[in-house]
This record gives structure tokens, sequence and C-alpha cells, in this order.
């Protein structure tokens, strides 16, 4: 989606860079602190990585609308910053296919089924949702697309 | 102790997605997102590896839960879902689910099997 990387543009790429990789440090230091607050036991149901995931992606539907599809105009950098940054890192892609990997090897293979199949809803839902609920309260100029 | 090395290890992540994004998706002409794609079993494999090898936890939270981490992601992966469904492009968004979950596992799978040789 090339219109997505608009914000490069009289940025220079080593700014984009550093807003995402302090975004990344806190979206990925808030990922630890969730799991050091709620660990996942070995064998049990990851609804810590579960609840992680589906919040990054609510709040990535509402973002982008906001940001991507010409609902507000905000500075050029926040996007990479929260979008790229603070969402990317926070949410994870490795720790649900290892945590369905452990499921696995535990024996629990309908547990690990339940849990790819239960993240992968709750996540479209949350984004669909938190997107189309956006779009309409910022009017119809949003959600035509997201090229600027 | 630990929490640093995820700090630094979020800070790699998070722009090594970024730039494998876009170099990935100068590749191609088409709507599948192989940047993403690209990005989630690579981290997937290497996160793997760590978990079969067993290896020492501030590794784990500098490499496992900082950098792969942060190189993977959900969010981008819903959305682009979601913006696929959107535009009529159904069968790619299916196509998408599909092969992120299918390879994403087959990789993980494969990184611990390496690492636990």
């Amino acid at each position: 989606m090339p219109g997505q990387r608009a914000e490069t543009a009289g940025h220079r790429l080593w700014q984009v860079l550093a807003v995402i990789s302090a975004g990344g440090a806190a979206g990925a230091t808030a990922r630890y602190g969730a799991e050091r607050l709620w660990p996942t036991p070995d064998g049990a149901f990851p609804w810590t990585t579960f609840l992680v995931n589906v919040v990054g992606c609510g709040l990535i539907g509402f973002l982008m609308v906001l940001l991507a599809e010409g609902g507000w105009s905000a500075h050029p950098l926040l996007r990479p910053f929260l979008g790229v940054g603070v969402l990317g890192g926070f949410t994870t892609f490795s720790t649900y296919t290892l945590d369905f990997l452990r499921l696995v090897r535990h024996g629990q293979a309908p547990a690990a089924l339940g849990y790819a199949a239960v993240t992968l809803v709750g996540a479209m839902a949350a984004v669909w949702l938190t997107a189309t609920v956006t779009r309409r309260l910022v009017g119809p100029v949003a959600g035509q697309g997201a090229a600027p | 102790m630990n929490w640093l090395l995820v700090v630094v290890g979020g800070a790699i992540g998070a722009p090594l997605r970024y730039l494998t994004d876009r170099t990935v998706q100068t590749w191609h002409e088409t709507l599948f997102p192989w940047g993403t794609f690209a990005v989630n079993v690579a981290g997937s494999l290497v996160l793997g590896v760590l978990a079969g090898a067993t290896v020492s936890s501030a590794t784990y939270a500098l490499v496992g839960t900082g950098l792969c981490g942060a190189l993977t992601t959900y969010s981008t992966f819903s959305y682009e879902t979601l913006r696929l469904a959107e535009r009529g492009k159904g069968l790619l968004a299916g196509a998408y689910v599909s092969a992120s979950l299918l390879v994403g596992l087959g990789a993980v799978w494969a990184g611990w099997e390496l690492g636990a040789l």
C-alpha cells in the first residue's frame, strides 16, 4: 500500500526510523510489562498475548482511519511513531505462533487451534469495529482510501 | 536488567520491520502484503530457534521478546487484511491470512527443531 508510506515525504529517513525505533521500544516494553503482570503458565491458554494482540488491532483501526485515511491531519511523524512503532512493537505475530507450538507440544492441539482461531477472529473483529466506528464519527470523507 | 534488553530489542526490531517492508514492497506490484508476511515468518523462525535452544533469559528478552516481538506485528497484519477485504479482494485477504498462519506456524516449528539440535 504505497499511499501509507507518504510520511517520509518532507522527512529524512533517519527521522522516520528514529520515531519508529522509539515507538517500538515503548510498545515492546508495554507488552513485556503485560507478560510480567499476567504470566501464562506452561500449557495454559495464552490470554495475555491474546489480549495484547486484540487491543493493538483495535487501536490500529482507530489510528489508521484518523491518521492515514484523512480523518485528521496530524504531524506526519505521528503515524509512523504510533502505528509502525508503538502498536507494531506492542502486538506480536511471533509470540502468537510460538504460543500455538507450545500448546501443541503440551499435547493440547485443540486448545492451540482454538487459540489461533480466537485471536484471528478477535483481532479482525476489533480492527473492523474501531475502523467502522471511527469512520462514522469523523465523517464520510474518511474511509475512501488510504491515499492522501 | 531484562527490561532494558527488551527496550533495546524493540528499538531495533520495529525499524527493521519498516525497512524490510519498504524493501520487499518495491520488489512486486501485487496487493499481497509480502513485506509484513516476510517479517512475521522471519520473526517466527528466529523465536522458534530461541525457544528450542532454551537460551538465557537475557538473550530471550533482547532477541525474543524485544527484537522478534517488535519485528513481527499483528496490528498491521489485521489492518492489511481488513483493507483487502474492503476493496473487494476477499480471496486475496483469505490467502494472506492462510499463508501467514500456515507458513508462520511452519517457521516457528522449524526454528524450534533447529534450535533443539
